[in-house]
């Protein structure tokens, strides 16, 4: 190398890392100068950022939105699964900024968030008064009243059944016959199963797990109690539950044994392995979709112990956002009864308000799949059998995760017995403290 | 690290009387070969100041705190996380896990990737094509294989269980016995890195001397002999840096365990839950990041721990040169 370049290359090396050092140094200092300056119009040109998840039928909602309130522009982002749009809210709550001016939830995320009520704006106004089914508000309003969510969508349910499996072994097949077949108590619908399966060798239902979701929801304290101490292991109504649905699963074999959304469970649907399902009502399209060219499904309108709901969700303001009058406006908006029903009609979300369950676009709603099932009345029918939400505390998610663990150890695995991995689950229990 | 002495030879016979100007240049010429190399890397060093090492002893912060994920900060506790974990059951069977599902993949897979670079480095017809061909795996994203995989693995109506009952053999539970399971994750990890580690080596050992192993033929060396005695010798290097490189990746490994089922906990008896997923639940379900802290915190002192045994073992076994003359 001559002198020349020398010079050249200290000079050259020595600005490069100058600038490394440099914009290292620079990108701690503004980064909280990235928050858009939304006021900086002076007019009302804001911008609201709207996050949901899997599918919400607010795609035109919000484009018509956006043509009544000229000067507000709607952003809508969908992430893949609700756990990636959790795991997001929660890093953005934590952070104390990036999360959306209007986050969806799911009904099962709500107990943890509840946690943090100063994270959410208020959102009780006497305008949206009673304009939900009561327990659906009573889940998100805190002890002294504030609201923390919309309602959007509920998951009432119904027994879902294949009617070809029933003919075959000599059960009646027309749904109202079945309905009443099935009777309204976990024992008659128990009872029915071990009559099909002498009669078939197919299964009653798909796996314990699934049952288990129905019955702990009809649990009114069920791992906590009202004070929030934890009695998952010490209360009776849970374990004599678990004895009865692994009794019947196992020793009964009325359970196909198939963990609900593993890749087993997915195939199955395709082969004649079980004869009902417990289904709310965003779970027939998942059961179209994957028994796709399988004929004879259908619904029952009854459910056993009365009424269930299985998932639904909320529109929240966190109480970080730059606009959260405009943001609560919009989350209003949507949520009302006439936009519900269009994002029925668009993505099949059945609507948690009062006045959406009585509308005729609803009610006449027919599903081809399900043999034509009058399904909108039927599941309109479910949500007013619904006469409660369980309390769910902090730690209900982790504990009924176990408690799922512990019922796919003997359903699925057959690795335990029920006693011993009930065993494993108080350990567990008590390892949380 | 020792700078060239630059002092004029005592036997010079003609001693430059050196000018202030020269010296200058002398000087500039003598900082530029001892510090332009450290300028050049200084930018790599700077980023992971920030990124990496930041981070390293931030965690070690937070596992010293009761740490709310969304809450933040709050007491300091000392140890406590740590003995809390090291006292639980999930800590040591996370580590059996890991440390099975690590020695399932990484040795076999070692061992494959070396065969593979020794047959593609032959001289094939379509060279190119068999070697981009081994890395294909490696482009594939990792939740694609995932799906591949979990329906090859699926309990009952997998494709692999069908096959073996198509011969007459008993299905394996791949999900809930312990060890198929290892097996199963294990064969995820292989199927996307043991071509990756091929190429690596292949390139090794393009650049062994050709004459090498005309001397071995010469001395009546078979191939097995002259791949034992030549090759894996002159690799050495190169195989201390792929072993720690996946004695790296295979402690921490994630994406797969993670999707190897619906609910990615790692099965319902933690059959198949490693270190990260353990770490994961703790930080994520349980919002507890000083816990989650703790586990890293732990999790970098085994990787470091692992990397160091291994550099010992493979040295010696490399310094081996095929036993006896």
């Amino acid at each position: 190398m001559n002198r020349k370049t020398t010079r050249y290359h200290l000079l050259a090396v020595g600005a490069a890392s100058s600038l490394v050092l440099g914009a290292c140094g620079g990108s701690g200092s503004d980064a909280d100068a990235g928050d858009g300056d939304s006021a900086s119009g002076g007019g009302k040109d804001i911008t609201l950022t709207v996050a949901t998840f899997n599918e919400f039928g607010y795609e035109e909602l919000v484009k018509e939105y956006m043509d009544l309130n000229p000067g507000i522009k709607v952003e809508h982002v969908k992430a893949d699964t609700a756990d990636n749009a959790r795991a997001a809210l929660r890093n953005s709550l934590g952070a104390n900024s990036g999360a959306a001016d209007i986050e969806a939830i799911e009904v099962d995320w709500v107990t943890e968030f509840k946690q943090y009520p100063d994270k959410f704006a208020d959102l009780s106004d006497p305008e949206v008064e009673g304009r939900w089914i009561d327990w659906k508000t009573e889940a998100v309003t805190l002890e002294d009243g504030k609201l923390i969510g919309y309602g959007t969508d509920i998951g009432p349910e119904a027994v879902c059944y294949r009617a070809d499996l029933f003919e075959a072994a000599g059960l009646p097949t027309d749904r109202e016959e079945v309905a009443e077949l099935l009777g309204d108590t976990w024992e008659d619908y128990f009872a029915v199963g071990r009559e099909f399966i002498k009669n078939s060798d197919a299964a009653w239902y798909d796996s314990a797990g699934a049952l288990w979701q129905g019955m702990i929801n009809q649990v009114d304290y069920a791992y906590e109690d009202a004070d929030g101490n934890v009695v998952a292991t010490t209360n009776p109504e849970v374990r004599s539950l678990y004895d009865q649905v692994l009794k019947a699963s196992v020793d009964d074999e009325l359970s196909a044994g198939l963990g609900q959304w593993s890749a087993d469970w997915t195939s199955s649907f395709q082969e004649d392995e079980f004869a009902t399902m417990l289904c709310p009502g965003w779970m027939l399209g998942v059961i179209s979709g994957n028994a796709e060219g399988v004929e004879g499904w259908d619904v029952a309108n009854t459910f056993p112990g009365g009424g269930g709901n299985w998932g639904g969700s909320y529109l929240t303001v966190p109480a970080q956002g730059k606009n959260i009058e405009e943001a609560t406006k919009l989350a209003a908006w949507l949520t009302a009864p006439e936009q519900q029903i269009k994002a029925f009609e668009a993505k099949g979300t059945f609507p948690s308000q009062v006045e959406a369950l009585s509308s005729e676009t609803l009610l006449t709603s027919t599903n081809p799949f399900f043999n034509d099932a009058p399904t909108g009345q039927i599941f309109a029918d479910r949500a007013e059998a619904v006469t409660m939400q369980p309390h769910k505390g902090p730690k209900y998610f982790e504990i009924n995760s176990a408690m799922n663990d512990a019922i796919t150890r003997v359903d699925v695995d057959g690795t335990d017995d029920a006693d011993s991995s009930w065993a494993k689950f108080v350990e567990f229990v008590e390892s949380l403290g | 690290m020792g700078a060239a002495t630059t002092a004029p030879p005592a036997t010079s016979a003609v001693p430059v009387p050196p000018t202030p100007h020269r010296g200058r240049r002398g000087r500039l010429a003598r900082l530029d070969v001892t510090v332009s190399p450290y300028l050049y890397i200084a930018p790599f060093f700077v980023l992971f100041l920030v990124t990496g090492l930041f981070p390293l002893l931030y965690t070690g912060y937070v596992a010293l705190h009761d740490w709310d994920q969304i809450m933040g900060r709050g007491e300091f506790v000392g140890l406590t996380n740590f003995v809390d974990i090291l006292t639980g059951r999930g800590f040591w069977r996370a580590l059996a896990n890991t440390v099975s599902i690590f020695l399932l993949s990484s040795v076999p897979q070692i061992a494959a990737a070396l065969l593979i670079a020794a047959l593609l480095d032959r001289n094939l017809r379509a060279r190119t094509f068999w070697r981009m061909g081994v890395l294909l795996p490696y482009v594939v994203a990792p939740v694609a294989v995932a799906l591949i995989f979990n329906n090859l693995f699926a309990d009952r109506f997998g494709l692999v269980n069908l096959l073996l009952e198509t011969v007459g053999l008993e299905p394996v539970r791949w999900h809930s016995d312990r060890l198929a399971s290892h097996i199963a994750i294990a064969t995820m990890v292989n199927f996307r890195w043991t071509g990756y580690n091929a190429l690596i080596l292949l390139a090794a050992m393009q650049a062994i001397p050709k004459d090498l192993y005309e001397q071995a033929a010469l001395d009546g060396a078979n191939a097995w002999r002259s791949f034992w005695s030549v090759t894996v010798p002159m690799l050495r290097p190169t195989i201390i840096f792929v072993v720690i490189t996946s004695t790296i990746g295979g402690l921490q490994i994630f994406d797969e365990p993670k999707m190897y089922d619906q609910y990615g906990r790692g099965g319902a008896d933690q059959q198949w839950q490693t270190l990260t997923i353990y770490l994961y639940e703790l930080g994520w379900t349980r919002a507890d990041f000083g816990a989650a802290s703790a586990v890293a915190v732990l999790l970098f002192l085994i990787i470091v721990t692992f990397g160091i045994l291994n550099f010992l073992l493979t040295r010696r076994i490399a310094h081996d040169d095929g036993g006896r003359r």
